[in-house]
């Protein structure tokens, strides 16, 4: 089913999307992948503030090629969202409430999810030249010296991607592949 | 001797970075035009339309078919009787830096793997040498990214396993990458010689057309079998169910040890970029 949400997510939307739904999100979205995970991990180990807001935010996994000139964001697709497992839980815990990446989840994130009624989205790997269409504004928050790896917080305008896990801990990764399986 | 200026070879390095990061060769996307007329899922194939439209976007606006640009993996075969006026080697990586900071392409190399700060510029590339007969100098560059790279495998297997062992680890290997490398993949598959050599193999395997098969007829016949049987499991376009797992699996093999069957695996997404330049 096709669906058009807003970003920061509500909990009625969330309550309503299911594992297999292409959805449009519209609104604003944080962006980080590795280095930025590590350092946001650090802070909170040391009892420390985020550089960012997390409840109701989305996290997207990713890291953007240059702007040309005149543009928001060069290409930027999702990264593999499994090499964030070891972080996501904690931050699903403090009310980080969207992923979106590409790849399968750990069964530790996948329980954090359901914990705390949150969903995980991919977007199509590779095709990041079509997906910056939906990028309208990119801005460092944070890490500035990270380079591609910093925090932005985007604006998006019906960013395209499809719901893999959903709040009930269904993983679209698991049952779409036994669909096709012919062994 | 034939005297080549390290000038020129750093002039054609840059242009192969920037073109091979917007635009796949012509095998590349007819096998992504097949795949997507002849694939079952709609969503499968919704994902396919996708990557199209977004090859179509990259060439037309020059933004990089993927944020992911890769680290550059250069093969050089040089002719012995070629003489480079300058180093090879910095000739190179001064092609890749220009590449990558003119081009616009990200800087994914960190100059540490566990300090782990960006180089700034994409260097240094990872080169392979092959020095061969005559006065000939052929580049053949790869941006590799590392959604795929990640789920990569080397399998030292015993001689007793034979080709069931050796289809079963291609097998494994495609399975466990799952939607983590970005499919429908190219999988490259290094037979034989030793621990690196067939993952040397397996990588060089990945710049052969999408659309070629190995001379050797037990390895042509094994992947056309692959192939079929990878786009059996089920994985799909985008991990996400279908009947387009891989656009092709390309065997490289290489006499070997009587102790030894050593098998690499190298996942390539379908961003299976290369760019070839003879000077």
């Amino acid at each position: 089913m096709d669906r058009h949400i807003q970003a920061p997510l509500k909990k009625e939307d969330i309550d309503s999307l299911k594992s297999g739904d292409y959805v449009y999100i519209t609104g604003t979205i944080y962006v980080a992948r590795d280095a930025a995970h590590k350092r946001m991990d650090d802070l909170l180990n040391k009892g420390q503030k985020l550089p960012i807001e997390l409840q109701d935010n989305i996290i997207y996994y990713m890291g953007p090629s240059p702007a040309r000139e005149g543009r928001p964001i060069g290409s930027a697709g999702p990264t593999t969202a499994s090499r964030m497992d070891k972080y996501a839980p904690k931050l699903l815990d403090l009310g980080l409430r969207g992923m979106i990446g590409k790849g399968k989840r750990s069964a530790a994130v996948k329980e954090a999810i359901v914990r705390n009624g949150c969903v995980y989205f991919a977007a199509v790997g590779g095709a990041g030249a079509i997906i910056s269409k939906a990028i309208t504004s990119s801005e460092v928050v944070a890490y500035d010296d990270l380079g591609t790896e910093a925090i932005r917080k985007l604006n998006v305008v019906d960013f395209p991607c499809i719901v893999i896990i959903d709040k009930e801990g269904n993983d679209l990764y698991e049952t779409a592949i036994e669909e096709y399986r012919q062994e | 001797m034939r005297e080549i200026d390290a000038s020129k070879i750093t002039d054609a390095v840059k242009e192969m970075c920037i073109e091979a990061n917007h635009y796949l060769t012509e095998d590349m996307k007819k096998a992504l035009n097949n795949a997507a007329e002849e694939e079952r899922s709609p969503l499968g194939k919704q994902v396919l339309c996708h990557l199209q439209d977004n090859l179509k976007i990259a060439a037309e606006d020059m933004i990089p078919i993927c944020q992911d640009t890769g680290m550059a993996v250069m093969f050089v075969e040089i002719g012995q009787d070629v003489h480079v006026n300058g180093s090879l080697k910095d000739a190179i990586n001064e092609g890749v830096r220009l590449g990558y900071t003119e081009g616009y392409l990200r800087k994914s190399v960190v100059r540490d793997p566990l300090d782990r700060v960006n180089t700034g510029d994409n260097t240094p590339a990872v080169i392979h040498y092959d020095i061969v007969q005559g006065d000939g100098l052929k580049l053949t560059l790869a941006p590799k990214g590392f959604g795929s790279e990640n789920m990569s495998r080397v399998f030292m297997l015993k001689p007793a396993d034979g080709e069931e062992g050796v289809k079963e680890a291609i097998l494994t290997a495609v399975k466990d990458a799952g939607p983590n490398a970005c499919p429908p993949m190219v999988v490259g598959v290094g037979i034989g010689g030793t621990f690196e050599k067939c993952a040397l193999l397996a990588k060089k395997a990945l710049t052969r057309s999408a659309d070629s098969h190995s001379d050797i007829k037990w390895v042509a016949d094994m992947e056309s079998e692959l192939l079929d049987k990878i786009n059996k499991t089920g994985i799909g376009p985008g991990g996400l169910g279908g009947s387009t797992t891989a656009l092709a699996v390309n065997i490289e093999t290489y006499p070997t040890h009587i102790a030894g069957l050593p098998v690499a695996v190298n996942i390539c997404c379908h961003v299976n970029r290369h760019s070839v330049r003879e000077l």
